[in-house]
């Protein structure tokens, strides 16, 4: 529309981006004048320039809360999709010829009684540790902050200092961090190598978070056994990637919010930040840099 | 002790589809000598008379009349895992044999698979995983939505162990967990879980989002699920069945899933195990099927495994069986 209709640009006051588009660059902003907001649908925003953004005296917005439940119970699904071999097993059952061995690589990894190991507890970290608890795994967690010791002990969480603290006694990992220039390939070479070799990384949060050459070469080499990954750099991978043809490994198109329920909450939290932009006050969901 | 002391005991084989891994079967050798099902049939005559004990791992070997009438030292039966629907187990009483299986040490990992099948298949995760890693792919499948789970109603038919654990991991979830029981559960476990008796099945049914199938297999629980209860589920609506395959009617089930009535089904058993080639189950939509491995973990294998030396052992030496199954 700004391409083909710029007769309307000035008319522009929000611009809405779901699944990281309209990529909103300098050629955008130039262009509409009037534009108050930029209303992000999800939580992250490392797509976004906010400082380049606020520099023309716009705002930007995302859809913190509404998003946690879902993409908690996405990392659970992965995490047991991965662990009890359901992919593996749906397939021998599609594929397997007459009287073909059902292979050791159906033999799963027990969930319950395993150790979880958190990195990131913020509020969907938080949220993966409610469902794991129920499970009666024992949950190791890594945070720039500790929780307070009744959340903690709510969840039966233990807190890690260090992050290496936890990568050689979890059964899986679950990273649930924003991705910011400190966790930028927070999960390398000396991290993979430093998890059990039985051991499966879950990623929910951003693909950059996890060097995924490091991802690679831990999987040919089976220093560890496993990897469910909600994210990718970039999305969607190029068709020869090598994590496409790795066995045991999962790829999913970012759809930790893919529900319609959780849709509708986006949406609606969207339209309330946008309508709040429109009236010329801060919109509840502001992100500053 | 010495090995000549140990008594001997039948096992179907060693490897491959339906056998034993060989550090399982390490832990039988810590105090059996162990004969393998074939050696058994290449030369009956030396091995038969010694055998005291056979281990039943997936159904195997199978407690045919034949196979037990030519082994006259023989005492129990200890099998794997909890059900013994396969077994005629007045005949087996008849013949003078005990029987074991291994409840308990299932539980956890079977409830755990239960869960996975509901979120594997709320999440659409073999769906979208299929589609991203296909290398033909043009397309990522971007709209493809799922049902969410949190807050969710969750019917568990059958709240024995397994599916009270079940309701345990569910209310992680926060999900209203409704549940339909021979007898139903006192207040206190009920108000644990935060759980609700559904006086009728029917009830459940048509409340639930996830119907959930936890019960033994009985001439009471066989085809309970049918026609006509899956035409009270909601069309949104799942079913997981972690039971045994013929407490569902499978052809029911075929029509239901193609005339849309329920949504999606996720199954760890069928009938029979495998499903035939072509059997239209297989090529239905929204359709997730394992090959029953509801036990199946490492740590949970050697579990069971344990728990049959013990039930065996027990048996051979005249003390209490943990888990002696009796005809009723």
């Amino acid at each position: 529309m700004v391409a083909t209709q710029p007769e309307l640009n000035h008319k522009i006051q929000v611009v809405l981006v779901w699944g990281n588009n309209p990529p909103v660059n300098l050629t955008l902003l130039k262009s509409l004048p009037n534009l108050k907001a930029i209303v992000n649908g999800g939580v992250g925003v490392d797509h976004l320039e906010i400082a380049l953004i606020n520099s023309f005296g716009v705002k930007v917005s995302n859809t913190p809360n509404v998003v946690d439940n879902s993409t908690a119970d996405m990392a659970m699904g992965l995490m047991l999709t991965s662990g009890r071999r359901i992919i593996q097993g749906d397939r021998f059952s599609r594929d397997h010829k007459d009287g073909e061995d059902l292979d050791e690589s159906l033999l799963g990894t027990d969930i319950s009684g395993g150790t979880l190991g958190i990195v990131g507890m913020g509020r969907i970290g938080y949220k993966v540790a409610k469902r794991a608890a129920a499970f009666d795994m024992k949950i190791l967690y890594h945070n720039r902050n500790r929780r307070p010791e009744e959340e903690e002990r709510s969840v039966r969480a233990t807190y890690c200092p260090m992050l290496a603290d936890l990568l050689g006694t979890s059964d899986f990992i679950v990273v649930a961090v924003n991705l910011t220039k400190q966790s930028t390939h927070l999960i390398g070479r000396e991290q993979l190598s430093a998890m059990k070799p039985s051991a499966t990384l879950i990623n929910i949060s951003r693909g950059m978070v996890v060097d995924q050459e490091a991802l690679v070469e831990a999987l040919q080499n089976k220093w560890i056994r496993s990897a469910a990954l909600d994210v990718t750099y970039p999305e969607p991978l190029p068709r020869d990637h090598p994590l496409l043809s790795l066995p045991d490994v999962i790829v999913l198109p970012h759809m930790g919010t893919h529900t319609l329920e959780t849709s509708g909450h986006m949406v609606q939290r969207m339209l309330t930040n946008a309508l709040a932009a429109m009236a010329g006050e801060t919109p509840p969901d502001e992100v500053t840099v | 002790m010495q090995e000549e002391e140990k008594p001997w005991a039948l096992i179907s084989e060693v490897g491959g589809d339906n056998g034993y891994l060989e550090e399982l079967v390490d832990l039988m050798r810590q105090h059996f000598r162990i004969i393998l099902h074939k050696d058994l049939q290449s030369d009956p005559h030396l091995h038969a008379a010694k055998i005291q004990v056979m281990f039943m791992w997936r159904y195997l070997p199978m407690a045919e009349s034949s196979l037990l009438r030519s082994l006259p030292s023989l005492k129990v039966i200890a099998g794997a895992g909890v059900g013994t629907d396969h077994l005629d187990l007045p005949f087996i009483a008849d013949l003078g044999l005990k029987v074991t299986n291994t409840p308990g040490v299932v539980s956890d990992a079977t409830a755990d698979m239960a869960m996975a099948l509901l979120l594997a298949s709320a999440r659409k995760v073999l769906q979208a995983h299929q589609t991203t890693v296909d290398p033909k792919t043009t397309q990522m499948p971007n709209g493809l939505m799922g049902f969410e789970v949190t807050g969710s109603t969750i019917g568990i038919i059958g709240m024995g162990d397994i599916g009270y654990k079940i309701a345990e991991r569910s209310k992680g979830f926060n999900m209203n967990i409704l549940y339909h029981n021979r007898t139903r559960r006192d207040a206190s476990a009920e108000r644990s879980v935060g759980a609700t008796y559904c006086d009728t099945v029917d009830e459940l049914l048509r409340r639930s989002d996830f119907v959930m199938v936890a019960v033994c297999l009985t001439p009471d629980t066989a085809g309970m699920i049918g026609r006509r209860e899956l035409s009270l589920m909601k069309p949104s609506a799942t079913l997981v069945n972690i039971s045994r395959g013929r407490v569902v009617d499978q052809d029911a089930l075929v029509r239901a899933l193609q005339s849309r009535t329920i949504h999606a089904a996720a199954l760890d058993v069928t009938h029979p195990e495998p499903l035939p080639r072509g059997h239209p189950l297989l090529s239905l939509p929204n359709v997730i099927i394992t090959p029953h491995i509801g036990t199946q973990t490492y740590s949970t294998a050697r579990r069971i495994v344990k728990a049959m030396v013990d039930n065996a052992l027990a048996a051979l030496t005249g003390r209490p069986i943990p888990n002696e199954v009796k005809p009723k």
